[in-house]
Parts: C-alpha cells; structure tokens; sequence
C-alpha cells in the first residue's frame, strides 16, 4: 500500500482493492450468466442441433440464418410484432400524454390518484394476461357487457385478437408515459407559460413551441423504451391467444425452442432478435445519459 | 400556474378532472373485476350478463389452498351437521377435500408455488441488491477505466429478451442439474436484477456527498469502516427502494419460470394460468389466487410512490 494518498488513515484495504473487490463480482456474474451463455447459443445458431436427440451437433455455416431469412412465415412473426408494437406504443404514447397533460395542474388528491393510475404496470403480466381474459370473454365478459356488444368474440377472433392484446398492453403500461410526461411538464418552468399569456400565443402554439419541446426528451425515453419491450413481448400475448395472428417473434422464438425443440435453428432467430434489442438499447441508453447530465 | 384563474381555465380544470375521473374508473374496473370474482359464489362468476350485485363469500379462498375432487351423490346429513362452516361450503359446489391417510386435508399446488415465489423472490434480491449496491459504490466513487462502457455493458444485459437468454442458460442449467431448482431461478433473476440495482444504487449513491466519507478517513476509518458507518446507513432509504423494485420484478417474472421450472420449483405466475385448462379449477379460484399474489405488488406500489420515476427510469431520471 505504497500509493496510499492518506498517510493519517489506518491501513485497511487499498482504494483500488475495494474498487476492484466491489465491481468485478458483479460483472463477472453477468458475464456468467448473460454473456457466456450468448456466445453459447451464438456456436449453436451455425448448427443443426436438436436438445432432444442424442446426437451431436453439426456445424452448417450459415444455413439456418438463410432459412430463417427466406421462409415467409418468419417474416409474418416479424410484421405482426411491428403493428403489435406501433399499435400499443401508439396507444399508449396518446394515453400517456393525455393523462400527463390532464394531471399537470392543481388537484385535490393528486398524489392517490397518481398512484392509483400506476397500478397496473406494476402488476404480473402473467396475471394480467389471464385475468383479461375474463374480461374478453364473448358471453359473460364484462368488456362485452359493457360496450353493449353481443357475443364480440375478441381473443379468438384472428382479425381482433392482436388489438385486443394490444388494448390490455395499452392499459397496462399507459401510466409508464404518463409518469415520465409528468415529470417533463412540471419541470416547465411557469414563467414561459406567463410570458407566452402576455403575448397572446394561441393554445396549439404555446403547446407546439414550449410544452412539447420541453417534454421530448423524456417522451422520447418512453417511446424507446416501450417500443423495445413491446417488441419483446412475450408473456402477455402468449397467455392471452394462440392463434396464428397473434404469433410475436418471442412466442415463435419459445416455440422453436421449447416445444419443436430445434435448438440450432431457434438461436439463430434469437441472434436476429438480439441484434435488433441491441441496437434499440444503445440508443436508449445515449438517450437516459442525456437525460441524466441535464 | 398563474395565481388569478379566467373563468375558461376553471371551466377546464373541471373538465380535466372529468376525464381523469374517467381514467381511473378505466383503470379500476379490471382490477375490481378481478377482485369481486373472487368473492362470487362459483355460479354467479359467469353469467350472462355479467353478475354486479351478489353475495359475498370467502369460498373461492378455502379451494385455493385445498385440493379437492369432483364430489359424488350427497354425505348423509350427519356427516354434513358435523363439518365445519368451510368445509361445507365446498362441499356446496359440489367438490370435496382430498385427505390424507391421516385424515389431514391435502394442499393444493397454489401453496407451494406461492412458497416457492416467495424463497426465490426474496433471496433473488437480496443477492442482486447487496451486489448491487456494492458495485455502484464502486462505480460512484473510484476512477475505472472505460467506465461509461462498463455501465452500458451492465445496462444492456438487462435488456435482453429472456427467451434469447433462456434457450442456452436451459442447456446449461441441464448439464449442471439446474433446471426446475430454487437455486437455478435465484441465479438467473439476481443476474436480471443486477443491472437494475447497479444504476439505480449508482443514482442513490451519487447524491450523498463525499465530505462525511472524507472527513471519516481523516479520522482514521479505513474506507470499507466509512462505506459500513458512514456511506450505508446514508443510503438505507434508497437501498429499500431498489430491494422492492426488485423484488416486485422477481415477485412477476413469467417467462424464465416457464422455461426452467416445471414443477419442484414453480413459482406462482406460471402456475396460475396453467389452472385455467384444468376442469375442476373455476375462475373463482383462479381470481382469489390472482388477488392473493397481486396484493403484495400493490401495497409495495403505494409504498414505492415517491421513488416511481426513478425506478421506471434505472435511476437517471429523478423528481
């Protein structure tokens, strides 16, 4: 402990042991578990193996890759994620939004009523999933009985079931917006809002000009985010139907792997829907950094 | 806000509080649905039109945690005059209690799958936020080389989708006899959970400032005696929070519970709608365990309210 830059301290651990004694578990953990089994399955994605049968695996170069890229039904899992996820990101963006803008003002109990509006995101998607299926049920579910529709069906009905899913994800994840919207517009300082009085600004141009420039950049973090765990749906969708329409790439990827069991095949679609996580997550991570040195 | 209100914008105060009134009933009607079916009597839970007024009852409860069996003719009205109000009331929707050898009344699989989400719960975060917390003192307060890319790389590990992460970690936890075991889900969500509890812990740990630890060492602690006296008990508030959050995220995992557990070590989420294909189970049944295990995660989002933002955002975005 030569380098000790405190020549008064008792001599315990070195500054860099601790350093090294606090952070490297962690990541070597990660490394365990997330990063080693990655490149695992990256070795599998060139091969034709199958985790049921006992032979081992042989090396197929770039087959599976080409297959997956040429076969139609891969590329419908591919388009039904995309209007899944425009569809319930869009939902919940105007939701969120609204809420937020509806929420920034004085009221009595807003602090509850904040809270309360949370729940739902806060919950199970498993439960989620399965409890709105009560409610979607054609005969006695309360949506049904609600919107005076008669036997609607909803989740077996292949033109309705993706919205449908979509409806409960809206529900669910909606007050995720609106949180950060919130925490966008009471950052607004109020003398922009008295100077744009003073000058007579119209509504749409006070809303244009100063409320949306402000809140951007953490709507834009909720968009990021929500789209990327829109795209990786799984758990809600999966419980919800299990119709051919309602076939996420992470239900299909399941799938392949877990009951087809064709296991070289299903990491090279994993490896697809990897590249694409990753290159979302990088920009919301440039994003969340921006937002934090503000 | 401006202090003196025009009569428009009072006009639309109300208006805004309409329509957040509005929202929440939206946002109740789910979640009160849910709750009242667990207090229907089996009958009533699916009727059409929907049943609203109905007697309450705690028997979707009693069958949750019981395992029971279609029941056959009727028990003679002795029998019936001796059972206890609880038993009889399944046996008034036709089933009857499963008993042992001994007489006892068998659990049903909801009770250990609850157990076993609570084990795998609670150990799971207690490992991620102690690691965590360490790693973002750490991080908070030495120089590391390549820092920001440490931190992206611990960022981005969180974001992987589990099924990607799940097909090579089941061949291994295969291999190594892992699957359907406590310990081979406390692994793979403390790993989960690592990410979350370093940047939110990071945020935490930034915000207390460095002029105690200095003045601590200057006393002659050395730095692990500061980080113990000084830096942890600074910390608790945030050290709490982050161990809810990530106890919630554990406590509602579903898609690495499906793939590596079956049955030994199950946890609720995928056992409970797994519930809804086998015929004896009804939505009653099904709702009063939903209740059950959604009851935790709400009075945790109530305790949590002021650290929601932060949560939500890995720790970058704070009130």
């Amino acid at each position: 402990m030569a380098n000790s830059t405190r020549p008064l301290a008792r001599q315990g651990l070195s500054d860099l042991a601790i350093r090294n004694w606090f952070i490297i578990p962690t990541i070597v953990f990660l490394i365990v578990f997330n990063i080693f089994p990655l490149l695992y399955s990256l070795g599998f994605s060139f091969t034709d193996y199958r985790a049921t049968m006992n032979r081992p695996a042989h090396f197929i170069g770039l087959q599976n890759y080409q297959d997956l890229l040429s076969d139609p039904a891969i590329w419908n899992n591919f388009t039904i994620t995309a209007k899944y996820v425009v569809v319930s990101v869009t939902g919940q963006v105007v939701v969120g939004f609204g809420l937020a803008l509806l929420l920034n003002r004085a009221i009595p109990g807003k602090g509850l009523l904040t809270t309360v509006l949370m729940l739902p995101m806060m919950m199970s998607p498993a439960v989620v999933g399965l409890f709105w299926q009560l409610l979607y049920s054609p005969s006695w579910g309360i949506v049904n009985y609600l919107l005076g529709l008669e036997r609607m069906e909803w989740l077996s009905n292949p033109d309705a079931a993706l919205y449908a899913i979509a409806i409960t994800d809206i529900w669910m994840w909606s007050p995720f917006v609106m949180l950060l919207c919130l925490a966008g517009l009471s950052a607004i300082p109020a003398s922009l809002y008295e100077a744009a009085a003073i000058d007579r600004a119209s509504g749409w141009f006070v809303f244009r000009r100063i409320t949306l420039p402000l809140v951007a950049p953490l709507l834009l973090i909720a968009i990021i985010f929500r789209t990327m765990e829109a795209f990786k749906t799984f758990d809600i969708a999966f419980i919800m139907a299990s119709l051919d329409e309602t076939e996420l790439v992470a239900i299909k990827l399941y799938k392949l792997a877990f009951q087809e069991w064709q296991t070289g095949y299903s990491c090279a679609l994993a490896y697809i829907m990897l590249l694409a996580v990753l290159a979302i997550t990088n920009i919301y991570i440039k994003y969340l950094n921006k937002a934090k040195a503000r | 806000m401006a202090v003196v209100k025009s009569k428009a914008q009072r006009v639309w105060n109300r208006v805004a509080i309409g329509v957040l009134a509005a929202a929440v009933v939206v946002t109740m009607i789910p979640l009160y649905w849910i709750a009242s079916t667990a207090i229907k009597a089996r009958a009533d839970a699916t009727t059409v039109p929907p049943t609203v007024f109905f007697r309450p009852q705690v028997t979707a409860f009693i069958k949750l945690f019981t395992a029971r069996v279609q029941r056959r003719g009727d028990a003679d009205r002795e029998t019936q005059a001796k059972m206890p109000w609880w038993e009889r009331s399944v046996m008034g929707e036709g089933e009857r209690f499963i008993r042992d050898d001994k007489g006892h009344i068998e659990n049903s699989g909801y009770v250990g799958r609850f157990t076993n989400s609570i084990i795998i719960a609670v150990t799971s975060t207690f490992l991620a936020v102690s690691m965590g917390t360490l790693t973002a003192y750490g991080f908070s307060r030495f120089k590391m080389p390549g820092e920001a890319d440490w931190l992206f790389f611990i960022l981005s590990t969180r974001m992987l989708p589990p099924v990607v992460v799940a097909i090579p970690m089941f061949l291994m936890y295969r291999a190594a006899g892992l699957v359907d075991t406590h310990l081979g889900l406390i692994f793979l969500y403390t790993a989960f959970n690592l990410s979350f509890s370093v940047w939110i812990m990071k945020g935490f740990v930034d915000e207390i400032p460095t002029e105690y630890e200095e003045a601590a060492l200057v006393d002659g602690y050395t730095r692990l005696e500061a980080f113990r006296k000084i830096v942890l008990p600074q910390a608790a508030t945030g050290i709490a929070a982050t161990a809810v959050f990530c106890f919630i995220t554990a406590w509602n995992e579903y898609a690495f519970a499906l793939m590596m557990t079956s049955r030994r070590a199950q946890t609720a989420p995928p056992y409970i709608p797994s519930q809804l294909g086998s015929g004896l189970v009804d939505w009653t049944t099904i709702a009063a365990g939903a209740v059950l295990f959604l009851m935790p995660v709400t009075v945790f989002t109530f305790l949590l309210r002021g650290h929601l933002l932060r949560g939500v955002t890995f720790g970058a975005v704070r009130k």
